[in-house]
């Protein structure tokens, strides 16, 4: 060891040890490259099945109803080919805006719980736990009792409240940088006022817009019709696409601030667009079906552990989150006879008994 | 045979640089010059700046006052990606994400030389492979993290550095949390890194005795400022020690690599003692 000091070496920079050309790093597990692309393949068929299962349900979504259908005639007005042009309307109007708005808001939720829960690395920064589905939902009835009832307004005014509370919440957050936990116990606690503050608000308003404020409060897909899902839908996958541009910035955060850093990634801009991207995710979602709960809290969650993913997976959040509202969606319309709840109200009894299942998890961990 | 002066062939270069958290000034008015091609060690007390000093090199820690040129450059005006390509840095702490398998994790060392597009060639293919090869890790590939000893762990994060392709390497207290037996392993690891494959290192250690044994140089640091640099055998004395870590001692030459040894005082061993 001691030679370095004793006689002056050669010192070029040698290539590390020789790999042959063709050669593999074993992963543990099977990779798929594409393009460039190194794909997980456990992840890729995971998230492909459970996708599979979320338009099984969507499909019986299609099927079931005061008008039941049968496999082909669901076909048949999905194409609007149906003998009987009730059965067009039923499947095409009624039906399909419901069943897509579960699987693409679905969708939407995981992949924007995801990203927060990767950001705060805790399963608890989830978007309706910190307040930026309430916050939106405030944006929302704004916008519904200043200028009334049409998607586009409340979408926008559901974005302007959700980035708002983000705001607040990293204001208040704020410490020569954020810490995970503080920001959960900062949302929670933005969440509660933020619910009083809804109350007020749908108290005041005229009776008419105070009620579609409060059914869409609740988180529903009930009486979802195209002129709301079709932008909604579009908007999603935009945004949801612009998540998946950023995964990996995302993974090399999840190393800590120093490391990503020296691995090039500039951490407050890459950190800042990913809020806005996920916080207009969670606030078209909620625009046009309410703020759902528990549905960006689980799904990536649920989705990591059944994929075995390595760290944040958006696919399989993408794919859980569908699979969970759509399936939701499914038991609120049907399971209770004539009485048709709306879906916030499933997810949110699910989730409530996850939620303390979460916390007691997280709780032992600190402990 | 390469002549190497740290004054003219210097990749890494502080120049007047004050450094600063929260406006509590930590380091002021300092300059240094890291050799190319060596293995330098940043010694000093707790506090001292040393950890400071090494954020501020690999632009972690934007400086008050003053600049880090790396190559000759402002690294404060470089692109945080460019720099990546050149300056790998091992973190006093990083955070293995649940459930990442060894290879997955020394995989994330290739994001420099990566894009959106061109996400996984067979370059980073070759290069994850040599990494784990370089860090005697291969055969942990498949494992998770969260499942090795302190020591693997801590050179599957170095193979994670080196996936990185960097000829510069920073390591932040990277023997710290390790027993004796695999901080020599890793001390070894960086020597070979150093020797065989040309990396210039910088870290920052906590004893003098293994900085004295490995280092080509020494930086001693106390309050924010740097008290000696040059090769141990140069500038290691009972005086230098008292001065910065206010220990007596006496300086011996290591019976197995002949570089200076500090044997501390007589221990205090009863309350009369002291």
């Amino acid at each position: 060891m001691k030679t370095s000091h004793l006689a002056v070496q050669e010192r070029t920079l040698c290539p590390h040890p020789r790999t042959l050309p063709g050669e593999r790093v074993d992963f543990g597990r099977p990779m798929l490259r594409v393009f460039g692309v190194r794909l997980d393949m456990r992840v890729l068929i995971t998230a492909g099945i459970v996708a599979l299962l979320a338009l099984a349900c969507g499909f019986a979504g299609l099927m079931l109803g005061k008008f039941s259908l049968s496999i082909g005639e669901v076909f048949q007005g999905l194409v609007g080919m149906a003998d009987k042009r009730i059965v067009n309307t039923v499947v095409g109007e009624w039906r399909a805006p419901r069943v897509l708005a579960g699987i693409v808001l679905g969708a939407g939720l995981g992949v924007s719980g995801a990203v927060f829960q990767s950001l705060t690395r805790n399963p608890l920064g989830s978007p309706d736990i910190i307040g930026f589905s309430t916050g939106a939902y405030t944006g929302g009835i704004v916008t519904i009792i200043v200028f009334g009832t049409s998607f586009v307004s409340t979408a926008a005014g559901a974005i302007i409240g959700g980035l708002l509370t983000a705001v607040i919440v990293y204001m208040l957050t704020w410490k020569g940088g954020v810490q995970g936990f503080r920001l959960i116990i900062v949302g929670i606690a933005l969440t509660a006022m933020l619910n009083a503050f809804n109350t007020w608000l749908i108290l005041r308003a005229d009776l008419e817009l105070a009620m579609a404020a409060a059914t869409w409060g609740a988180g529903t897909l009930n009486g979802m019709g195209w002129s709301t899902i079709a932008p909604a839908a579009v908007a999603t996958v935009v945004l949801g696409l612009a998540c998946g541009l950023f995964a990996r910035d995302l993974g090399t955060l999840e190393l800590g601030d120093y490391a990503s850093k020296a691995l090039g990634v500039r951490n407050e801009p890459v950190r800042a667009a990913l809020i806005v991207v996920a916080v207009a995710l969670v606030a078209v979602v909620t625009a046009a079906a309410g703020p759902i709960a528990f549905v960006a809290l689980a799904a990536p969650q649920i989705g990591r552990r059944i994929a075995k993913a390595q760290g944040t997976s958006l696919l399989a959040s993408a794919a859980v989150g569908a699979l969970l509202l759509v399936a939701a969606d499914l038991i609120a319309q049907h399971a209770f006879g004539d009485i048709q709840l709306p879906v916030g109200i499933i997810t949110v009894s699910i989730g409530g008994i996850y939620l303390i299942w979460l916390l007691i998890q997280e709780a032992r961990k600190a402990s | 045979m390469s002549t190497l002066n740290a004054d003219t062939h210097s990749p890494l270069v502080a120049q007047h640089l004050d450094l600063a958290y929260d406006h509590r000034e930590i380091v002021s008015d300092l300059d240094v010059a890291i050799p190319d091609g060596k293995f330098t060690v940043i010694v000093g007390p707790n506090a001292c700046g040393k950890s400071t000093l090494l954020r501020a090199l690999a632009r972690l820690l934007p400086p008050a006052d003053g600049a880090v040129l790396l190559d000759g450059n402002n690294i404060a005006k470089m692109k945080t990606k460019k720099i990546a390509q050149r300056l790998g840095l091992l973190p006093q702490t990083s955070i293995a994400p649940e459930g990442i398998t060894v290879a997955e994790l020394v995989a994330r060392g290739r994001h420099p030389h990566q894009s959106f597009l061109r996400q996984w060639t067979d370059a980073d293919e070759a290069a994850v492979l040599s990494a784990l090869r370089a860090t005697n890790t291969e055969e942990l590939s498949s494992r998770q993290v969260d499942e090795l000893s302190g020591g693997q762990r801590q050179r599957v994060w170095v193979a994670m550095v080196l996936a990185q392709e960097t000829s510069l390497l920073l390591l932040d207290e990277p023997t710290t949390f390790l027993d004796v037996a695999f901080q020599i392993e890793l001390l070894d690891l960086f020597c070979q890194l150093n020797h065989e494959y040309g990396h210039t290192l910088v870290a920052v250690l906590h004893d003098l005795n293994q900085a004295c044994r490995y280092a080509d140089e020494i930086i001693a640091m106390k309050d924010g400022e740097i008290v000696a640099q040059g090769r141990p055998e140069e500038i290691i004395t009972a005086e230098l020690v008292d001065e910065v870590f206010g220990i007596g001692c006496t300086v011996i030459d290591d019976p197995v690599t002949g570089a200076p040894m500090i044997v501390a005082g007589m221990p205090k061993k009863t309350f009369a003692d002291r």
